[in-house]
């Protein structure tokens, strides 16, 4: 038998299309006689509409038809929220229709009011401009912390305070006593910066209708292609869901911001059958900033109690997290359930108290982001500790030793139970690679250079592979969190998996083939992944918080191991033993004890060609399916340490050195895991560094509209990360794993602002806010307590 | 983009010719800000004409101290010149910080100082060397060249053929980039000639600027310590979401300092 | 209104006729159907759709299709062998890990094959600077500095 697959940097088997420019991309696909779809936005945050003129852009050349919001009313519903939140006060989250165009008012800059369809995209734009609207512009909040203020806007007149929900977690009165008799309490306020997630492929559809058979075929660039039929037929077009077929090719990047039903592929599907004619859509850059999903957006106050020696007692925190002016498809749980569930971090802190106010504002929609809710989580759990180590003056790695959580599984305050970790071991590592022994002479010489260095720890813990189905209904969940597989075992014993997961760089056709190809003893060349079509694909979740391994990747090992025990009754025919003699190793069924077996390609070609098989008690083939639904949650859990220096003249922030210490559980294919490592900690690098969406406070314009404004990490951004694993096996999943996808964006923030304000502590900055941009430092320096201070 | 029609004289002739067809025609060269304008429908020119066909417009060469480069010759190879190297190191290098390398590979020293973006690495440099701009029409010192934002001395039609920068006796640029745009949030060339000291500032106003106090100073002592108390005022100065008025004030006598520092290198 | 252009494109006459706005990566995606060139912004920032243009790494979203008339343009579909053996830069990017999602990735290609035409011994800081016109979103760039700094030592002669 040849050495496991599993643990193999096996390298990937979809890479040559991608290299050789044979990849296929939404935007790639083009269909004779497809039309191009242009949207029309607002270029007010907050207007009421009084007239729509579309009667030139009808007549323009090459217009086949243009669409308003009245166009769709009684036909299109609004976009549905799948999950939701009941507020302290017992009543459900408030959620105000979200029509696809808007209808009656725009409430935020980019928002859709309508579509015109037309032979080329330079006519749909041409006619576009002739489109007259009258609005009535009207005053915009956008910040999420004036949102409930007295005489707010309101972005929707049903919705008071423009408050979504006041939702809390964990018991108030106990920890309220708990400050009353800390010894120390240390506190931040601060702001979790909105990002805009910016996958490098733009947003696009192509939607075709067959009036032959009445159905339609929407290509889109979805992490979730079943999800998205589900609520688009079911929720919005009403249409018959096994008449849609959704594919989501290969997509370029996510970051969640395609997990979403969005305004623009529903219009493009409903038009489709309008016109009669297929309709492509892709969005401009500028598209994608106004009007894709965004991230973050919390204002927080956070306070932790502790002994003198810096035992916690009781973390306090209040968060108004912005909705934007809609409720997109998760919004509503990622502050809460994804959020306030994780403050525990790796610590015993034994009573959490978190109320979050989910606020409604004139910006584009807030929903999931690489992470989504554990970095916020995350922020406010560590830099609590390490501010609080320092105002305690003890090591920021002693404080975290005396509070690990070492006993499992562990149930902690705010609703989850760990199943498994171990928290010294992942920070042990991680002050052993980023060599924190040697730092104080390394900060001596940066010194030396006129540098200021500084060094910060992150010891996050994430919840991953959501989770109980029956748990998450009880959260208000509207939608099942299990996977699904099929794995189709060719005559030849070849094999073909459909996962229900999405691959959108994760490397799925790769890890899945290595776990089949090390379950049936076949190699990896023998089995093929298929992903991304409603069409091919019983059912799925898709791919999103980091749960592909973890749960679709269960519903794989299920469906191979369903293949292996029918392959077992077939060979017990074949050999004539017992089922219960057959044994299955190294791609071959054994009679136990005996030199009699078969080859697993035998077997398959049995069960296709069943002339010697018991076809009293067995169909034919070699094909099944399997649903898996998780007990829990995976808990990954690492330590990130970051080494930065600051250029005193310009208040520009290096990273030196960044070491990533994570614990996956078992790792199947280490190259696509650390590629996932360090692609997490350049967003979350970019988030403390250098991403800021700004919206205007005034016209509620977006200031950051562009790649020119908006800075998303380059290559001489960053330096090379020291990333490394230890191995503790999730309890709970055949596989072990955990997942990985998320860890850096959610490690890396607070180890980078821990670094900043070590770096700064001895000029007396105790707190700066994402991100810390060379002028945010230079006015941090330029207004210090201690200008010249220095380490004691 | 809007429609437009499109043409490619051979010469300069041509090129003045088509132009008065239609007075609302833009001239191309490289076009790395104009076909992005024009992608976002921010312009609407009746027609392009295309001057990347007139052999006059090409070529870098090097006599009597004066390294004369033609408007249509490219970033890239203006950094990879072994002559501008040797010449004026620190206007290869200006050319090498350019954008990034697909910038540097297709646009043009005659299209930047034409287009006169505010946060343009060349205008510092034209400047700072006290360059001359030879046009179709006349020689333009550096000095008068820039008027404002997006806004030179060329008149309508005027097309630049090439410049001519007197070799200084040292010069150095330093620029604190933009972290989104990677344009220059503020640059500073300083160059140190026989006749005195130019310091040239980008990013920092509507377009490039001298500051006089420095260039006195540093004709006195060539040394960044000369120049560290010389902060200019904010007003007047660019200020967005990146860099407020202080900070790039703040900018420039810190980048200042640092061409000071690269002068003495090179 | 549309104007002839004749040029080469991957070693192959292309003779067509376009209109003025036409931008090369809308000739090459649109037209040739080469999809392989990506578009990923609309502000020329994020080189996804960068190509060889006369041998020069440009970005196709930024060059009108007019601009390369009678020139010789390579996209990354021309960039491995006829028979489809990788070239050493591709073969480094699926060594070293140095794309996930894809769709940067051929302009990151040509970018890195650009900078090794300037600098065939690069250090790190070298190739991170070198790349600056190149946004990726998933790798973090590290696997692709590892990449372009091996594929550099596979074609030193």
């Amino acid at each position: 038998m040849s050495a496991s697959v599993l643990g193999q940097s096996v390298r990937r088997k979809e890479d040559y299309r991608f290299l050789t420019g044979a990849g296929t991309y939404t935007d790639d696909v083009s269909v004779p006689g497809q039309l191009y779809a242009y949207f029309l936005r607002s270029p007010h945050a907050h207007a009421r509409i009084r007239s729509i003129d579309t009667q030139a852009a009808r007549a323009a050349p090459g217009v086949a038809a243009v669409f308003v919001g009245a166009d769709l009313a009684g036909q299109v519903n609004g976009l549905p929220c799948g999950w939701l939140i009941t507020g302290l006060d017992g009543q459900p989250m408030k959620e105000p229709p979200h029509p696809p165009l808007a209808q009656g008012k725009v409430r935020y800059v980019g928002d859709a009011l309508a579509m015109v369809v037309a032979a080329s995209l330079d006519q749909a734009k041409d006619a576009a401009e002739s489109i007259a609207v009258d609005y009535e512009v009207l005053p915009a909040v956008v910040d999420p912390a004036q949102a409930c203020a007295p005489g707010a806007p309101l972005v929707h007149d049903e919705v008071p305070a423009n408050t979504c929900y006041v939702w809390g977690l964990g018991d108030k009165a106990a920890v309220d006593a708990a400050f009353a008799q800390a010894g120390h309490v240390t506190t931040l306020a601060f702001v979790n910066n909105r990002l805009i997630p910016n996958a490098i492929e733009p947003r696009a559809a192509l939607a075709q209708y067959s009036r032959g058979d009445d159905s339609y075929t929407l290509h889109v660039t979805s992490q979730n292609p079943h999800v998205e039929r589900l609520l688009m037929t079911a929720f919005v077009l009403n249409l018959p869901e096994h008449k849609v077929r959704v594919i989501a090719p290969d997509v370029g990047g996510g970051f969640g911001s395609k997990i979403f039903l969005y305004p623009e592929e529903t219009v493009l599907t409903w038009a489709a059958r309008q016109v009669n004619r297929p309709i492509k859509w892709t969005a401009e850059r500028s598209e994608s900033f106004l009007a894709d999903a965004h991230g973050r957006d919390h204002v927080t106050r956070a306070e932790l109690a502790l002994t003198k020696d810096g035992k916690f007692l009781a973390l306090r925190v209040h968060t108004t997290a912005a909705m934007g002016a809609y409720l997109s498809t998760f919004a509503s749980c990622i502050p809460t359930i994804l959020y306030a569930t994780l403050l525990a971090g790796q610590y015993s802190t034994p009573r959490i108290y978190c109320e979050v106010t989910a606020v409604f504002t004139h910006t584009a929609p807030v929903d999931a982001y690489r992470g989504a809710g554990r970095p916020e989580a995350t922020y406010v759990v560590e830099r609590l500790v390490e501010t609080a180590a320092r105002e305690l003056k003890i090591d920021p790695a002693e404080i975290r030793r005396r509070n690990f959580i070492t006993q499992f599984p562990y149930q902690t305050p705010v609703a989850l139970c760990y199943d498994t970790g171990n928290y010294p071991a992942t920070l042990n590592e991680a002050l052993r690679l980023a060599d924190v022994a040697g730092f104080e002479s390394r900060r001596k010489e940066a010194e030396s250079r006129g540098k200021l260095r500084g060094i910060g720890y992150s010891a996050y813990i994430e919840a991953c592979g959501l989770a109980p189905s029956n748990v998450a209904g009880s959260l208000g969940a509207r939608a099942g969190l299990f996977e699904a597989a099929e794995v189709r075992v060719h005559p030849t014993g070849k094999v073909t998996v459909f996962t229900g997961s999405h691959s959108h760089g994760q490397g799925h056709e790769t890890t899945f083939a290595q776990v089949v190809a090390e379950r049936l003893g076949s190699s990896v060349e023998d089995v093929d992944v298929v992903h991304g079509d409603t069409g091919r694909i019983v059912f799925g979740m898709g791919t999103y918080g980091s749960r592909s391994l973890a749960v679709g990747g269960t519903a794989i090992v299920r469906a191979v191991d369903k293949v292996i025990a029918k392959g077992k009754k077939i060979a017990a025919h074949l050999l004539e033993a017992a089922e219960g003699d057959i044994e299955f190793a190294g791609g071959k069924f054994t009679v136990a004890g005996t030199d009699r077996e078969l080859p697993f390609a035998q077997v398959a070609l049995s069960a296709y060609v069943p002339h010697n098989y018991p076809l009293d008690k067995l169909e034919p083939g070699l094909d099944e399916t399997a649903f898996y639904d998780p007990t829990n949650f995976t808990f990954p859990a690492g330590c990130h340490i970051c080494e930065v220096e600051i250029d005193r003249a310009t208040g520009e922030t290096r990273i030196v050195n960044f070491t990533a210490v994570d614990d996956f559980g078992k790792v199947v294919n280490p190259m696509i895991v650390e590629g996932q490592v360090h692609g997490g900690l350049a967003q979350g690098i970019g988030q403390a560094l250098l991403e800021a969406c700004v919206y205007d406070r005034e016209t509620g314009q977006l200031v950051t509209g562009s790649l020119m404004d908006y800075a998303l990490p380059r290559s001489d951004d960053l330096p090379s990360f020291r990333v490394a694993t230890q191995e503790t096996p999730c309890t709970h999943n055949p596989l072990g794993v955990k997942g990985c996808g998320e860890a850096g964006a959610i490690g890396a923030p607070a180890a980078v602002m821990n670094a900043i304000t070590d770096a700064l502590w001895p000029l007396g900055i105790r707190d700066l806010p994402m991100p810390a941009t060379p002028q945010t430092v230079w006015r941090a320096l330029q207004s210090a307590p201690k200008p010249r201070g220095t380490r004691a | 983009m809007y429609a437009f029609d499109y043409v490619r004289p051979q010469t300069l002739k041509e090129a003045a010719a088509a132009l008065r067809k239609s007075d609302q025609a833009r001239f191309l060269a490289g076009g790395q800000s104009l076909v992005q304008a024009l992608r976002l429908r921010l312009a609407r020119p009746p027609l392009l004409i295309d001057l990347r066909a007139i052999d006059e417009l090409n070529g870098i060469r090097v006599a009597n101290n004066v390294v004369s480069i033609g408007a249509m010759t490219r970033h890239a190879d203006v950094a990879a010149a072994k002559e501008v190297q040797r010449a004026i190191p620190a206007l290869a290098r200006v050319a090498a910080g350019i954008g990034d390398r697909q910038v540097r590979n297709q646009g043009t020293l005659g299209g930047s100082l034409a287009n006169a973006d505010p946060a343009a690495d060349y205008p510092a440099a034209v400047l700072g060397l006290g360059a001359t701009i030879v046009t179709s029409k006349r020689e333009i010192p550096a000095d008068k060249f820039f008027l404002g934002l997006f806004e030179t001395a060329l008149k309508p039609g005027e097309i630049i053929v090439r410049v001519d920068f007197p070799q200084p006796l040292r010069a150095g640029y330093a620029k604190f980039r933009h972290p989104a745009s990677r344009f220059a949030l503020v640059g500073v060339f300083v160059c140190d000639t026989t006749s005195g000291v130019r310091v040239a500032v980008t990013g920092a106003g509507p377009c490039a600027f001298r500051v006089k106090r420095m260039e006195k100073v540093l004709a006195k002592a060539f040394t960044p310590q000369a120049i560290e108390k010389i902060v200019l005022p904010a007003e007047g100065l660019n200020s967005d979401i990146h860099a407020a008025a202080d900070y790039r004030a703040h900018l420039v006598t810190v980048m200042a300092q640092r061409a000071v520092t690269a002068a003495a290198k090179l | 209104m549309t104007t002839p252009l004749v040029l080469t494109v991957n070693g192959q006459a292309v003779s067509v006729e376009v209109h003025p706005r036409t931008l090369l990566v809308e000739l090459l995606r649109d037209t040739l159907r080469l999809t392989g060139t990506h578009i990923g912004c609309d502000t020329g920032q994020c080189g996804a759709c960068t190509v060889q243009l006369d041998g020069r790494a440009v970005k196709s979203c930024t060059v009108l299709a007019l601009q390369a008339q009678a020139s010789e343009v390579t996209t990354i579909e021309g960039i491995a062998t006829a028979g489809g053996e990788l070239h050493p830069m591709q073969a480094a990017f699926k060594e070293y890990h140095a794309l996930q999602c894809g769709f940067c990735t051929p302009g990151m290609v040509i970018s890195a094959l650009d900078l090794l035409k300037h600098n065939a011994n690069p250090s790190e800081a070298d190739v991170r600077q070198g790349l600056d016109g190149n946004l990726c979103r998933c790798t973090g760039y590290h696997n692709i500095v590892k990449a372009v700094l091996a594929a550099a030592a596979a074609m030193r002669p």
